[in-house]
């Protein structure tokens, strides 16, 4: 145990984490210390994407983020998607799609999903299944995921979507 | 993001409509609790030694060292379980933890509870354990005939069905040896749970699960409590797929609970996962289809083999299964199958979507495929010639009274025409991003697969469903312990209720044990009937009460009475009043919900065992790279019958994601296991569908024919989906290498020849 | 403090000396497996994701210099792919988005995995690493870095600076064999490159052996059996070529695939990959 602490920069604000272990990655930090149980814990060996949260431009496992040496970076996790009571237009796509089931994969969906769209406004069909590839759902076979990620695309665009 | 909407509920929704999910927002948010979320201030970490080996005696078990790691609070075995040693669904076999011996690789050995996850594991590494390995029992079958490896034998259940002539012959017979292999239901959230020491001496248990009230049963037995002392309240599910059926860290949790007297909280790692629940029976079967020289099916014989691993868990229902829908949904006439499951130190199997009938059904349609080659006759031909309908009778001899229509949803998905679009980007070649094929290097297949299988429970299990509905200042509360994983039965139970009280604001209740009564398990595709019905009685209820007390206070006929848009309104017009004001005094109904009794298989397999059925077909587009053996699923089509449809968006959901766990056990998952070891406890060696590998699936056809005796008319949709999926997508890639292909997952190797790798 | 986030080479270097046997993390992506399973614990960490002389690259000549840190994702950028084709392609098939943005090339190598998807571009390129430690600095060929399974040259105190290949002018091809279409292990992959410059063809073999297999033999066949004026080949090289190709593996049975099976798959890559940068002349 270490009694020294560092700090962590978690959707804006920062936060003090205390009296941890050093191998304590930077989900299980997140999850279990600061209150952000939002990124998941399905495999936590970056082979399901439901932890992934963006460290400054880029989406990465947190899993995979030794949680001390991720200081000074501007983390944003699902929790800070939104402002807080509204609704992202891709949360709002995925509940209109019918995209979650049991929803364990839905965050880190929508962390993947956002800077998509940042970056890409029209993605075709292959385009966002290798984005997504490295998220898994058991529950949906995809189909409702993507039909919400065009909904969103179109909603960015101005369009309606049919 | 860029922020559109706030946080309002969208439009009331009642049966037809694809209204959202009620826990929809706060899942997109991230702040929806599932059980691996659960966070108490006081809590310690929990967790659990395994045995490496799939068969040893346990001849020295030491914790001292253990227990004097700073910061371990208790270290416990065996020894320390308090009421029943052994748990079980169906028979109570399995230990809490092992005594004197260990049956299957990952078999419970101590457990830990310590104050963070990282002390758990160096006390878990500290505790000393003696094993003297045995031979472990692999082969399932020889199992029958070699020593017992448990007290209770190695078989745990042997159906045989007579129907019919067993002795007749047809014109053509085709014979063939099928086999699956072991799937995982791999849900991704994983086994976790907080287990909260009460001060009156019971304990509170906040569980991923499937059937709360099962749980309930056999944790208060093991723990030597009574039932009404051991709390459970279900915490969020992140998918089950029959995996969550058996006790996991139940048991375990509350033990550490109740000996430190402080909450603790276990989280199982993923490779813990795959030791720590049941998998699908890896399967072998062999069949031979006799038929007349028009096609018409004369007998089927079958054998099927499967391998139950360590424990019994619901083993015994899933060989029943297994041999009842053995033949698919056609007509037999005459029939001989015989159903073995048996007991070996492979890991333990149990339940898992389509709960047997998709091992039969990949046997069943390789068959009817090699009877439409034989007799020259289109597959899909054959399969309309014999399709079920109702009136027909099952090989159980039991005829079917309820809704049949095989034909039609074999038609609708044979003739579907694909609106989807094929992109002519390598990447979606077999080998994506890899980049190892070009178009010359590629066949493609196309192949149709039908299954089917029961809802709900059978020979003659009472099978029930318990609902309180509570009507107050127009809000309507439903309290029932149906385990919510992912189907959205919490937004049918919305619907159902705004659809007869006509209320707006449903609010559901926490599923829990101590304030209502068994809804069953999810699973078996019974919960929109089973707890869709149990709702249903009881807001039928509390709307005749509502009405009895409107009649009497107004002086008006029940029967002219309707509730409808927050208002009790005398259908004549006299009178109206808001539902808010007639319910200020708060009206409740507390039901029970039965189905119509089913009935044991007598000796010879035959009885009315079952309730309902449902039906589905699949038909699957693959491209094969056949000199590198990779396959790609290009397209999906399918059909369904569903009875009535109650939410479509949701339906397709099941229809969608039931397709994705069929096309994984066609041709990537598998859970490897060699002397009892699995080889691939990770999601990076047990392969499920990305985006990447999963086609689009379209719906040919959702038929909708209202079943008589389910509530609103609706079948159960879960488990079709996952059942002639496989057998499609296998018989497409047959089309295309012109291979036998008996066995699934189809394996690279299984598709390049031997010739061509010596 | 057990983690030390280098904000320098020479900071990363010190921390390194004073603690030699200090676990080097950058992307996290193999590391952090191990370290959340519990298999590696974690006492002294040097954290160098964060290093500016390990990031971004630089051409020089006929020469591209990688930073250690560049990772998956840069790598599939357009620079790089346009100069070093196959690399590009080798990195579109690692792990999934999220691991490509995080894992680098001096992680792959670092690992040193038969299976390390990067190696087998860079062992037919003939890639040079630049090592750095406090004492000094070195270079190696990356056949004598990457040296047997998961068994690289690097000494305690040491970091991989920066890689450094040479650009050919001419197509090139990498194929990775993979049960899925995303997230795989590979199976068996192969590299081919063509030097159009030196007439010549180079190539490596990807997880069927210890380290990656450079099929000299192979190579010296088809570079001299090609018709470099014309771009063609005919079949009979084709086959020789890959059946030299396939007699160099050396692959083992595994849960992954079997020896035979990865054998096959080599001699059928290798004659598509170079079917796809070369005509056949059927005649």
């Amino acid at each position: 145990m270490s009694n020294d602490f560092y700090t962590l920069n978690v959707n804006g604000e920062d936060h003090q984490v205390a009296d941890s272990w050093a191998g304590e990655s930077l989900l299980w930090v997140l999850r279990e210390r600061l209150g952000f149980p939002g990124a998941k814990n399905a495999c936590e060996e970056g082979e399901c994407g439901s932890c992934s949260v963006r460290i400054g431009e880029e989406v990465v496992c947190s899993c995979l983020v030794l949680a001390g040496s991720a200081v000074e970076q501007e983390i944003t996790t699902i929790e800070g998607l939104s402002a807080e009571g509204e609704l992202g237009d891709v949360q709002q796509a995925f509940i209109d799609a019918g995209a979650v089931q049991c929803g364990f994969c839905t965050p880190g969906l929508l962390v993947t999903i956002d800077h998509l769209l940042e970056k890409n406004e029209n993605p075709d069909d292959l385009t966002v299944r290798e984005a997504i590839s490295g998220n898994l759902c058991r529950c949906t076979g995809y189909g409702r995921i993507l039909e919400a990620v065009q909904m969103a695309a179109a909603s960015r665009r101005g369009e309606n979507h049919e | 993001m860029s922020d559109v909407k706030t946080e309002t509920p969208t439009s009331s929704s009642r049966i037809g409509d694809s209204a959202p999910r009620p826990d929809g927002i706060p899942k997109v948010k991230g702040t929806f609790a599932f059980s691996s979320d659960l966070w108490h201030e006081k809590m310690l970490w929990g967790g659990t030694l395994r045995s490496p080996y799939p068969a040893a005696r346990i001849n020295k078990l030491d914790i001292t060292e253990a227990l004097l790691i700073d910061g371990v609070h208790t270290v416990l075995t065996h020894e320390d379980v308090p009421g029943e040693a052994v748990y079980g669904l169906e028979h109570a076999d399995q230990p809490v933890m092992a005594a004197e011996v260990v049956r299957y690789e990952g078999e419970p050995v101590a457990i830990v509870a310590a104050d963070h996850p990282e002390i758990v594991r160096r006390a878990l590494a500290a505790i000393k354990v003696e094993y003297e390995e045995m031979v472990p029992l692999t082969d399932p079958e020889t199992a029958e005939s070699v020593g017992h490896i448990h007290p209770d034998g190695n078989v745990f259940r042997k159906i045989n069905l007579r129907h019919g002539d067993q002795e007749i012959q047809g014109d053509v017979q085709v014979e063939g040896v099928y086999e699956v292999g072991m799937q995982d239901q791999a849900f991704l959230g994983p086994e976790s749970g907080l287990a909260v020491p009460g001060e009156d001496g019971g304990v509170d248990l906040y569980v991923s699960t499937q059937w709360l009230h099962a749980d309930r049963r056999q944790v208060a037995s093991c723990l030597g409590m009574r039932e009404e002392d051991v709390r459970i309240t279900l915490a969020g599910v992140g998918g089950a797929f029959g995996a969550r059926e058996d006790l996991s860290l139940h048991v375990h949790l509350c033990m550490l609970a109740m000996r430190t007297n402080r909450p603790v909280k276990m989280v199982y790692s993923r490779e813990e996962s795959f030791h720590g629940h049941v998998h699908r029976h890896p399967a072998k079967m062999w069949y031979r289809h006799h038929a007349d020289r028009e096609g018409n099916l004369v007998r089927v014989e079958a054998r099927v083999l499967l391998d139950g691993g360590a424990y019994a868990s619901s083993s015994g229902a899933v060989i029943a299964n297994a041999a009842c829908f053995a033949a698919g949904p056609y007509r037999i006439p005459n029939a001989n199958i015989e159903g073995i499951v048996v007991r070996t130190n492979n890991p333990p199997c149990g339940a898992m979507r389509g709960f047997g009938a998709v091992q039969t059904c990949m046997g069943h349609e390789a068959q009817m495929d090699k009877l439409a080659t034989a007799l020259n006759i289109d597959p899909v031909e054959i399969r309309l010639k014999n399709a079920l309908k109702t009136g027909d009778q099952l090989l159980t001899g039991q005829t079917i009274t309820g809704t049949a229509p095989v034909a039609e949803v074999i038609r609708t998905c044979a003739e579907h025409v694909p609106s989807y679009q094929e992109s002519s980007d390598l990447m979606s070649l077999p080998g994506g991003a890899g980049r190892t094929a070009d178009p010359e290097h590629i066949s493609r297949g196309e192949a149709i697969a039908v299954g089917f299988k029961n809802l709900m429970f059978s020979e003659g299990f009472d099978d029930f469903s318990s609902a309180v509905c509570h009507l107050e200042n127009g809000v309507a509360t439903i309290t029932c312990a149906c385990a919510e994983v992912g189907q959205g039965f919490v937004t049918l139970a919305q619907q159902i209720t705004r659809e007869i009280l006509g209320v707006e604001e449903v609010v559901l209740a926490p599923a829990a044990t101590e304030t209502v009564g068994s809804a069953g398990s999810t699973s078996a595709s019974r919960q929109t009937w089973m707890s869709g019905g149990a709702v249903q009685k009881a807001c039928e209820e509390v709307r005749l009460q509502l009405l009895q007390r409107l009649a009497e206070e107004h002086k008006v006929s029940v029967d002219d009475l309707v509730l409808v848009e927050g208002q009790a309104l005398s259908l004549n017009g006299d009178f109206s009043i808001n539902i808010d004001e007639a319910s200020e005094n708060p009206l409740e109904a507390r039901v029970e919900y039965r189905h119509a009794p089913t009935f044991p298989l007598d000796e010879d397999g035959q009885g009315d065992a079952h309730v309902s059925f449902a039906f589905a077909a699949h038909r699957a587009v693959v491209d094969v790279d056949p000199e590198l053996g990779l396959v790609k699923v290009v397209e999906l089509v399918t059909s369904q019958d569903v009875g009535r449809l109650l939410n479509p968006l949701q339906a397709i959901g099941q229809l969608e994601g039931g397709a994705a766990q069929g096309v994984g056990l066609a041709v990537m998952e598998e859970v490897l296991v060699t002397d009892g070891n699995i080889r691939n406890a990770s999601f990076t060696d047990y392969l499920i569908p990305t985006a990447l590998d999963m086609p689009p699936v379209e719906i040919a056809a959702i038929i909708e024919q209202p079943e008589p005796g389910a509530p609103f008319g609706a079948k159960g949709i879960g488990e079709p989906p996952s059942i002639s999926s496989t057998a499609a997508v296998v018989a497409a890639i047959r089309e295309a290498t012109n291979l036998e292909l008996p066995r699934v997952p189809v394996r690279l190797t299984d598709i390049v020849s031997v010739e061509e790798l010596s | 403090m057990p983690v030390t986030v280098a904000r320098s080479l020479d900071h990363a270097l010190a921390a390194l000396e004073e603690c030699p046997e200090a676990l080097i993390l950058a992307g996290g992506t193999d590391v952090m497996v191990q370290v959340n399973k519990g298999s590696l614990s974690v006492d002294q960490v040097v954290a160098i994701g964060r290093v500016p002389e390990l990031q971004g690259w630089s051409r020089e000549g006929d020469w591209l210099h990688l930073g250690a840190g560049v990772t998956y994702s840069e790598m599939m950028g357009k620079e790089i792919s346009s100069m070093v084709p196959a690399l590009a392609q080798a990195s579109r098939t690692v792990g999934s988005p999220q691991i490509r943005n995080a894992g680098t090339i001096g992680g792959n190598l670092g690992t040193s995995s038969p299976a390390g998807d990067t190696l087998p571009t860079l062992f037919a390129l003939e890639a040079v690493l630049t090592i750095r430690s406090s004492a000094g600095i070195r270079k190696l060929p990356i056949n004598q870095f990457v040296v047997g399974v998961k068994q690289n040259a690097l000494q305690p105190g040491e970091l991989i600076e920066k890689i450094s290949v040479p650009v050919l002018e001419g197509p090139q091809e990498f194929c990775k064999i993979g049960p899925r279409n995303a997230m795989v292990i590979s199976v068996a992959s192969f590299t081919l490159l063509s030097d159009v410059k030196e007439n010549q063809v180079r190539s490596c073999l990807g997880t069927v052996g210890p380290v990656p297999i450079r099929p000299t033999e192979a190579e010296n066949l088809l570079s001299n059996g090609v018709n470099w004026e014309k771009n063609e080949v005919s079949s009979e090289v084709l086959e020789a070529f890959a059946s030299l190709c396939a007699d160099a593996a050396q692959p083992i049975d595994d849960h992954r695939g079997s020896a035979a099976y990865r054998r096959h798959a080599i001699k059928i890559l290798s004659r598509r990959a170079a079917c796809r940068i070369f005509s056949e002349d059927h005649s």
